[in-house]
């Protein structure tokens, strides 16, 4: 049973559940997805991939496809009419393959036809004659072999000088003194496989000219302006020109933050002058967009013989694939969470991602602070046992607070409440074991009818993990909101909010319609749609940041607003501008904050879990998942609760199913009959509860819900499976192999 | 080819092309976008539409088969103006984030509730494991189908 919704209104305003605004037009099917666009006289685009991880370009010939039947239109990187390169970041990513490809999937050529299967056909006969080259598919050997990319990326940029190839950010954390000694010490080398953020509607989009050289893109995104500010170079266009437009958009979960289609739809829809359809099969969708970085972890931890945390020592190695995507930050993120939610004096953190030509990874859900958490809550049961102290003590013994210093220097301010979410989630009542016989579908194995219970082992897991909100290291992620203010019917204000926040499912689109109800005290409040036209950046969906920044930017809007109406008494139309506490860069040497900050704020969250493990066949079952989390406040508890429930499904899959594979680069898994994603058999009853320590700096307190129950759920569901099966389990996803000890 | 069906009780006729899918022809031709495109391999339940009665993804059936047969698709659950109870249910409980899987996911309730009006736990959890959702974890979906099921 999830945890009961608070009162719910239809027009309700912060702190109230409120059912979502798209929600009718979802269930009746009418909401428009990017996938159901259609346009007048509209061509359907395709995409030509490499079939190759690594690969020379030898030559493009498109004449034979250029006859097919209904094609209008087959580009390559020489018809790319701006910059040939782009990236979110690093400007390192070719629109179309130019001399190199570098992993498998990557686009190399366009088609556009009459009909989806017309433009498939013609695709297949692009002939695009590689030399295949060595992958770099082993991080562990990748800074000794040739580099992927002639000249580093990421170079020059402020980081760490590393001179080694194919290194894309290298970090080292110097805290106190990292040769600090303990009376024990518990040591682990944890690996985490590659997760797909599985999204359930695939990346599309349409876009149209505008008949003067000028284009729109209706898409599904996370961060509308900073895909124009990509989209607009590489189409040698003014950025006015350009209006992308936010389209339904199916999930994100990180996997939209880059670039899907697009460029691609722009150049086929100019090019044809005609508008241009994206629509990604699944098996594209696994291998178009970027995955959670895998990682190899090897942890040390020393402790005094009372429990109390001496120092920690992390290696962390990431694979980042060949582009740099976001992955910088991602190697900050897991050096910055790598020690857990404690305090921790002393410590030593190398965080390292590499390039190579396994598939590209960047954003998703917990952003580099999950691969670390799987390895700190490890570590962490083992000191509890090598102490033989109770897990749950051990973590209170060492919860960080407001006014701890982190390890890359930076002094907590705000609220923090670690210790609370212990309790809380300690605290929840876990069901009692159930009888024998049962149903199959109540046992590890379920329909499969494999056991009857016999070997079946029950085990109680607990974890606890953190993250940031907001961007980081100097970072300025502001939020714009623009309040349109006129007299209503009646007594009432009317009011039109605009703001480029991408609703992807998280709930967004209510946060805003909720501040602006209770700061202009009116129902009557209508949002614009998303878009670049009118209304400026209002940053991404992502790092948790949306709740807050853009309650702050509406909030400050409408304030400005309702002053300015009620001292002239006339329509109002401002847009404003918030932005969040500065942070700073790290210093490149140190590891260490060269201002106040590294982040804006943190949120935490922990979690108690009961699994069944069926010891021989080495099948699961989780029964249970409890969940407290820390949120600010809640401005829509019903949506709160959702992310909880769901951001737990997602940590889940990663522990026991979802895991991209490889041979030579070469994904051979991209579907979901063979990617497994967790389904209503596999997801157990969660209890959550949230904890509300209002944040001074966060508007009415709020600091954001989406990422923390994904960043714990996975070392919490592999503690449960320590505890059933008595193994180590120190991979993820976790294998039927290792569960049984083959 | 021309092929003749009744879509939600409305007669209709399209030309397809012999390849296409039912789901393409209700999308693309047919002016009916709510089934959903997420997987397009029968695994995801994302375009669960009724083919004379029994449920089926409409990925996996080609247009050409549905010719001369009954297609109910989640833009024919409400009737008369009023949402179908589990439409309503979905929206009050927070069943519904992204939203992708949710056409499939009431369609696939809708059927449920049909064969079986008061499912158990097992039940309903055996009977929706082929509709994938990637947004709520399933805990306010099974909310959802406990309510229409208590109306």
């Amino acid at each position: 049973m999830s945890a009961p919704v608070r009162e719910k209104l239809e027009l309700g305003r912060v702190g109230e559940s409120v059912k979502r605004v798209d929600a009718i037009s979802k269930v009746t099917g009418e909401f428009a997805y990017a996938s159901d666009l259609i346009a007048a006289g509209m061509l359907w685009g395709h995409t030509v991939r490499s079939p190759h991880s690594h690969a020379r370009i030898v030559e493009i010939d498109i004449s034979q496809a250029l006859t097919m039947a209904g094609v209008h239109a087959v580009l390559t990187h020489a018809d790319v009419p701006g910059a040939k390169t782009y990236g979110l970041e690093f400007a390192d990513q070719p629109v179309l393959g130019i001399d190199r490809v570098r992993y498998f999937g990557e686009p190399v050529a366009l088609v556009a036809a009459e009909h989806p299967e017309q433009a498939r056909r013609a695709a297949e006969k692009v002939v695009v004659t590689y030399e295949p080259l060595e992958p770099v598919v082993d991080p562990e050997r990748a800074t000794e072999q040739d580099p992927i990319h002639g000249q580093n990326p990421t170079a020059g940029h402020g980081f760490r000088e590393d001179p080694r190839p194919n290194v894309l950010r290298s970090i080292v954390v110097r805290h106190g003194d990292p040769d600090a000694i303990g009376d024990v010490s518990v040591s682990g080398v944890y690996e985490i496989g590659i997760q797909d953020q599985a999204f359930l509607g695939p990346e599309s989009g349409l876009a149209v000219p505008d008949g003067e050289g000028g284009v729109d893109v209706y898409v599904a995104t996370q961060w509308l302006h900073v895909d124009r500010d990509q989209v607009a170079p590489c189409l040698g266009l003014e950025k006015e020109r350009v209006r992308i437009h936010l389209a339904g958009v199916g999930g994100a979960f990180g996997g939209r933050e880059d670039l899907s289609m697009q460029i691609h739809g722009a150049m086929l829809a100019l090019h044809t002058d005609r508008p241009v359809k994206m629509v990604y099969t699944r098996e594209e969708s696994f291998v178009g967009h970027v995955h959670r970085h895998p990682a190899k972890i090897w942890m040390e931890h020393r402790a005094s013989r009372e429990g109390k945390l001496v120092c920690v020592r992390a290696r962390i190695l990431l694979d980042g694939g060949a582009y740099a995507s976001s992955s910088a930050a991602v190697t900050s993120n897991a050096a910055a969470f790598a020690c857990g939610p404690y305090k921790v004096e002393n410590a030593l953190i190398e965080s390292t991602c590499v390039y190579s030509n396994n598939p590209p990874c960047g954003a998703m859900r917990g952003f580099g602070a999950v691969q670390g958490c799987f390895a700190h809550e490890a570590q962490m049961d083992r000191l509890a046992a090598e102490l033989a102290i109770d897990p749950v003590e051990l973590r209170l013994l060492n919860a960080l607070e407001t006014g701890d210093t982190m390890p890359m220097g930076q002094k907590i301010r705000g609220s923090l409440p670690v210790a609370e979410v212990i309790k809380r989630a300690a605290a929840l009542p876990v069901p009692g074991p159930e009888e024998l016989p049962r149903d199959p579908i109540r046992l590890p194995g379920g329909a499969g009818n494999t056991t009857r219970g016999e070997g079946v082992q029950r085990g109680v897991g607990f974890a606890v993990g953190f993250k940031n909100v907001c961007y980081s290291e100097g970072f300025d992620d502001a939020c714009s909101a623009r309040v349109r203010l006129r007299p209503g019917a009646g007594e009432e204000l009317n009011a039109e909010v605009q703001c480029a926040a991408a609703e992807v499912g998280q709930g967004v689109t209510n946060v805003i319609l909720q501040v602006a109800r209770t700061e202009l005290d009116t129902e009557d409040v209508a949002l614009a749609p998303g878009s670049t036209d009118g209304v400026g950046s209002a940053g991404s969906a992502s790092a948790s940041r949306l709740t807050w920044m853009a309650a702050g930017a509406v909030r400050l809007a409408c304030r400005d607003a309702l002053a300015e109406f009620q001292d002239t008494g006339r329509e109002v139309d401002l847009e404003r501008t918030y932005h969040h506490s500065r942070t700073f860069p790290l210093d490149p040497e140190s590891g260490q904050v060269t201002g106040e900050g590294v982040h804006v704020a943190y949120i935490c969250a922990a979690m108690r879990v009961v699994a069944e493990v069926d010891v021989e066949l080495g099948l699961t079952r989780v029964v249970w998942i409890g969940a407290a989390q820390d949120v600010g406040k809640a401005i829509n508890p019903q949506a709160v609760f959702g992310q909880i429930e769901g951001g737990a499904a997602q940590g889940l899959g990663l522990a026991l199913m979802e895991e991209i594979q490889t041979r030579d680069g070469l994904i051979t898994n991209a579907s979901f009959t063979d990617y497994l994603i967790p389904t209503t058999l596999d997801m157990p009853p969660i209890d959550s509860e949230l904890i509300e320590e209002p944040d001074p700096d966060a508007p009415y307190g709020a600091k954001g819900v989406g990422e923390p129950p994904t960043v714990v759920s996975t070392a919490a569901v592999v503690s449960a499976l320590r505890a059933a099966s008595g193994r180590e389990l120190a991979r993820v996803p976790v294998r039927s192999d290792d569960l049984a000890g083959l | 080819m021309r092929v003749q069906l009744t879509v939600n009780g409305e007669r209709k006729e399209t030309e397809v092309w012999e390849g296409e899918s039912l789901l393409f022809a209700l999308r693309e031709r047919l002016g009916l976008p709510g089934s959903k495109n997420a997987c397009e391999q029968g695994e995801c339940g994302s375009c669960s539409v009724l083919l004379d009665g029994t449920m089926v993804c409409a990925c996996l059936v080609l247009a050409a088969q549905a010719d001369g047969h009954h297609v109910v698709t989640v833009e024919g659950l409400a009737q008369d103006g009023q949402l179908h109870r589990v439409q309503e249910a979905f929206a009050e409980t927070g069943a519904v984030q992204c939203g992708f899987c949710t056409p499939g996911l009431v369609v696939a309730t809708a059927d449920l509730l049909e064969a079986k009006p008061d499912p158990s736990e097992d039940e309903i959890r055996e009977a929706l494991s082929g509709n994938l959702c990637r947004c709520t974890g399933y805990a306010k979906i099974f909310d959802a189908v406990r309510l229409a099921a208590g109306r």
